[in-house]
């Protein structure tokens, strides 16, 4: 194997555990906005790592991998971002932390905005 | 080589699988857009690297397809929740 | 595909059944990827990523959201925006 194979592969195997993190991120947490995050910036840099490293394996393609890389990096942020906006607009606000000092990742189970009208 | 190429495609059908639980499972519509998108970006990245595998360059073109026009469809679903499209 | 196909037929959120064809359109681009037809797969994702999902979210917003079995003609009368 050249430098060049393994600098590859070390891009690739980053990214694929990255996306399957992202993808295990909006699985596991409790909450839209936290989905968000998971699922957007953890995929994000996941998916640039990993055609970074297709573009050090094979080195005449790395000019439209750099175009990808850009556009994914562009358009990832802004489709979040109108999807947080659309979900607070619609009023559903993100989960408060519970006062339980034992349990730190616990979340209230009183929901402070329960006056609110609340839609799906 | 190919083992890495095998362990990266195997996290990404695992991946493809959390977020179609999480399609089948959300319980309001944003979650159901937040797969959505993930599944794109995912998508993406296999495409990229089954480019490799096959030894195209012409197929990179699908993946930049993708990457530009993947987030129409997340916004204008945004927009209509949003109640202002 | 088949899962996402199935589900999209039977949602009665019709909103949920516009998400689930855009998953529907993802995988048979995959599809058609694998099966060497690059070209095939490019038209596939411009039009099923932006085409039909503008056009569904344009129509569910000039009609209803939800779907109803029984009374549905009614509602679809009276709840035209």
């Amino acid at each position: 194997m050249s430098i060049m194979e393994i600098i590859g592969g070390t891009f690739i195997i980053i990214g694929s555990i990255f996306l399957f993190l992202g993808a295990l991120g909006i699985f596991r947490m409790p909450d839209i906005y936290n989905r968000l995050q998971a699922g957007t910036k953890a995929t994000t840099l996941g998916g640039m790592s990993l055609i970074l490293g297709v573009g050090f394996l094979e080195p005449s393609w790395m000019m439209k991998m750099i175009i990808i890389i850009i556009f994914i990096a562009y358009s990832n942020p802004i489709s979040s971002h109108a999807l947080a906006r659309a979900m607070y607009k619609r009023k559903r606000y993100p989960l408060i932390l519970s006062e339980d000092k034992e349990n730190m990742d616990a979340y209230s189970e009183v929901n402070p905005h329960e006056k609110e009208e609340v839609k799906s | 080589m190919t083992i890495i190429i095998t362990i990266a495609l195997s996290f990404m059908v695992l991946g493809f699988i959390f977020s179609a639980i999480r399609f089948v499972k959300g319980p309001t519509a944003g979650d159901r857009t937040v797969a959505l998108d993930t599944i794109t970006t995912i998508a993406v990245a296999a495409i990229v690297l089954l480019a490799y595998v096959f030894q195209r360059f012409i197929y990179v073109d699908v993946a930049l397809l993708y990457a530009v026009l993947g987030f129409i469809g997340v916004i204008v679903i945004a927009r209509y929740l949003e109640g202002a499209l | 595909m088949i899962g996402a196909a199935v589900y999209s037929i039977r949602q009665k959120d019709l909103l949920y059944a516009t998400i689930a064809t855009g998953i529907i359109s993802l995988v048979l681009s995959v599809l058609f990827y694998l099966l060497q037809a690059p070209d095939v797969a490019l038209t596939e994702a411009a039009i099923g990523v932006a085409l039909t999902t503008i056009i569904f979210i344009i129509t569910i917003r000039n009609t209803v959201r939800y779907e109803d079995e029984h009374d549905n003609k009614e509602k679809f009368k009276s709840g035209v925006k």
